[in-house]
């Protein structure tokens, strides 16, 4: 009891001296933390590496049925979206070893054109506080978060366009 | 442990000098109020309400970073492992990076090549969490090379809001080589080439009466990676030294481990052929220890992991760490828009053929042997006495913009003598499962989505119902997109061998989402079942009751 009083205490301690940081420098946000991965072909990638334009991650697995019916609807809009407003795609597969060797023959029986991420061992997935997939993010060109949505339902993909556009100001 | 805290707390209150820093995280709560129900066997805990919950907080800076997680179980909710109880911190570090170095104290998620020699990690939904707590060292010297090392103990348990430790420590190197980016000349090289190595060690005291048992084991092996065009090709070889423990029956055999994978994919179509061979390869920092306590390595089961109800969770396989060769084809095709077959909006078939066979153990010349090596096995070596096979097939159609369809069938054959999946059956449990799924998008905001799933067993061998016979699943789901949703799943043993057993589960699920975070709430009845993730599995008693909820990620 003694140590969670004493972890409680330095919590506190973070967080109203934080509050107080925070007021006098800009208001702290969310940013892509910094965590080393391979693509789907092996090629390495950190995870805080800047894209041009704004960037949506989203994490899906290969057993997870919305993840696929989100990806695979955006998809289909991707080419349009992509022209509109330069955005990337970045699939994050939080497929384990055991279906890890899946994902390329999904991703490519599926012809999907993003980039692929395999977070094999859910370090990006933890860094990024996802509690489950799907999970999408969309940072901006500064790689700061803006918006997050945790489901996927048929129509999601709109809202999550409305807020890219959002981003470009377009 | 004090001293720790006091530390971070030191390193938080210099957080207030660095301009800025980010904290990210999430939260998880469940809870569940429990009736009893005599009739699918749930029973009612004596508190009547249990609650989980756990909190990740994450810090970076620049290149350092710390984290931890706040875990709860008041007490924990059904089907979680059992010494789960009290609050307090399951995982806490500090670390720092850049380009050349990478350190970390405290607890560290691992994972050398594909798992076989070392992985720890955690699977909150499971409750399982095999961390190591000590400290990893990462090394890139020189352009495409990864040198780590990982010294440690595993976390066995959470009792009393304290994580308890295994009784052995592991120690790890690895060695990772990206041939291409190491050599120049390479660099342009039609043929990627990945070389890697590793070296698992575990310590514990020998504390056995009878056995001189090793008290040092080594894990060591190799691994590749090719790519060649449209072609890749994996492979990773593991042999362990004698490893005498409960799992084995105190053999002195030595163990390995081997999976190799060859894909090829082109644009609307991938092709997967996998292969494994496991003999003797549990691999435990405590020797004494069962279930999914402490395990150093990681076998998966070697096939798909199915979404559907009545599919995934009624007889699901893990891997047999004892012995077992499996094989896996997975085939996906998207027939092209405008093609005859494609139609106006495209068409896509997949099919899955997953085998797992006992290893042949030749035990001629090893009868009444002393040294306790009691069999030899070759990779690969199968017998044709069958574990497991799944056979299964999927088309995707989408008719128009409103609504799409998918059609599956699986064949599954799980031999419940060697995978133990119900105690009401005997020998292979043969099943045909078929599954129509429909979706129609009524409007931009408002869905309606169906299943409906039947699953129907071979009679035993000379007649009757094998297991609790056949089953029927109906799903119907509502959404409005962004916000809400609403669910209504009822599954009906109707072939149940006996007919008052012939019952109906149905259960009631409404969420809301709002950004990053996600309400849900659930009422009805749960089947008793094995839970999966990741080839883990974890046993859930069957309940009735009310489920709250809660995530926030931020």
């Amino acid at each position: 009891m003694k140590k969670i009083s004493l972890v409680l205490a330095f919590g506190l301690l973070v967080f109203t001296s934080f509050s107080q940081t925070t007021e006098e420098h800009t208001a702290s946000v969310k940013k892509i933390p910094s965590v080393k991965l391979k693509d789907m072909n092996g090629k390495s990638v950190n995870t805080s590496d800047l894209f041009k334009g704004p960037v949506v991650f989203s994490f899906w697995a290969t057993w997870c049925s919305p993840c696929k019916k989100e990806l695979n609807t955006i998809h289909e809009l991707y080419e349009d979206w992509q022209e509109e407003t330069g955005v990337t795609l970045v699939a994050v597969s939080i497929d384990d070893e055991k279906t890890k060797s899946a994902v390329s023959v999904y991703v490519n029986g599926k012809a999907w054109e993003f980039e692929v991420w395999m977070d094999t061992n859910g370090d990006f997935k933890r860094a990024m506080g996802v509690n489950n997939v799907p999970h999408t993010f969309l940072a901006d060109k500064d790689g700061n978060i803006v918006y997050s949505h945790n489901n996927y339902a048929p129509g999601d993909e709109e809202k999550l366009l409305e807020e890219i556009k959002k981003l470009t100001g377009k | 442990m004090t001293k720790l805290f006091v530390s971070l707390l030191v390193v938080a209150c210099s957080f207030n000098y660095f301009s800025q820093g980010s904290f990210s995280g999430n939260i998880e709560s469940t809870f569940q109020y429990l009736n009893a129900d005599s009739v699918i066997g749930a029973n009612q805990p004596p508190e009547k309400a249990l609650l989980n919950s756990y909190m990740n907080v994450f810090y970076t800076n620049g290149n350092f970073r710390a984290g931890m997680r706040a875990e709860s179980y008041l007490p924990r909710i059904q089907g979680y492992p059992d010494r789960f109880d009290g609050t307090g911190i399951g995982m806490r570090y500090v670390g720092y990076g850049n380009d050349f170095v990478d350190v970390t104290l405290g607890s560290i998620y691992e994972q050398f090549g594909t798992g076989l020699a070392l992985r720890s990690y955690e699977d909150r939904a499971l409750g399982y969490d095999n961390v190591l707590d000590g400290i990893r060292l990462i090394v890139r010297p020189y352009k495409g090379v990864t040198l780590k090392s990982v010294y440690g103990y595993q976390r066995l348990t959470f009792r009393e809001g304290r994580v308890e430790r295994s009784d052995g420590i592991v120690r790890a190197i690895d060695a990772e080589v990206h041939l291409n980016e190491t050599f120049p000349k390479m660099k342009e090289f039609p043929l990627d080439v990945v070389l890697g190595g590793s070296f698992v060690s575990k310590y514990q005291r020998d504390d056995n009466p009878d056995l001189i048992l090793p008290e040092n084991v080594g894990a060591y092996g190799g691994r590749t990676k090719l790519h060649y065009k449209n072609l890749y090709f994996d492979v990773e070889y593991i042999q362990k030294e004698q490893d005498p423990s409960s799992d084995n029956l105190y053999n002195y055999n030595w163990g390995h481990a081997c999976v190799f994978n060859l894909t090829y994919v082109q644009k609307g179509l991938g092709i997967l052929l996998s292969g494994k061979s496991v003999d003797n390869m549990s691999f435990r920092s405590d020797r004494t220890k069962d279930l999914q306590d402490v395990f150093i390595n990681y076998l998966p089961s070697l096939n798909k992991t199915h979404t559907y109800n009545l599919v995934s969770t009624l007889y699901p396989y893990a891997t047999q760490p004892l012995g077992e060769v499996a094989y896996q084809v997975d085939v996906l095709y998207t027939f092209k828009k405008g093609t005859k077959l494609g139609g106006k909006t495209g068409l896509t078939i997949g099919a899955n053929i997953s085998t797992t066979y006992e290893p042949i153990r030749h035990t001629t010349g090893f009868a009444g042997n002393l040294n306790r090596v009691n069999y030899k096995t070759l990779p690969f070596d199968k017998s044709d006495s069958l574990y497991w096979r799944d056979i299964n097939f999927n088309i995707t159609k989408k008719i128009n913009k409103q609504f799409n369809f998918i059609v599956s069938y699986f064949n599954i054959n799980i031999n419940n003598d060697v995978a133990k999946i119900s105690n009401d059956a005997v020998g292979i449990i043969a099943s045909h499962i078929g599954v129509l799924e429909m979706a129609y998008k009524i409007n931009t905001k408002n869905s309606i989505r169906a299943e409906f799933q039947g699953l129907f067993l071979r009679k035993k061998e000379g007649g009757g119902i094998n297991d609790k016979g056949d089953w029927a699943t109906v799903l119907l789901e509502y959404t409005i997109s962004p916000n809400y949703f609403f669910s209504f799943m009822n599954q009906y043993n109707f072939g149940n061998p006996s007919t008052e057993k012939r019952v109906h589960y149905p259960i009631i699920t409404c969420g809301y989402i709002r950004e990053a975070t996600r309400f849900t709430v659930s009422y009805g009845r749960q089947r008793a079942g094995l839970f999966c993730v990741g080839g883990v599995c974890r046993f859930v008693p069957a309940n009735n009751g009310l489920t709250l909820s809660f995530t926030q990620s931020f």
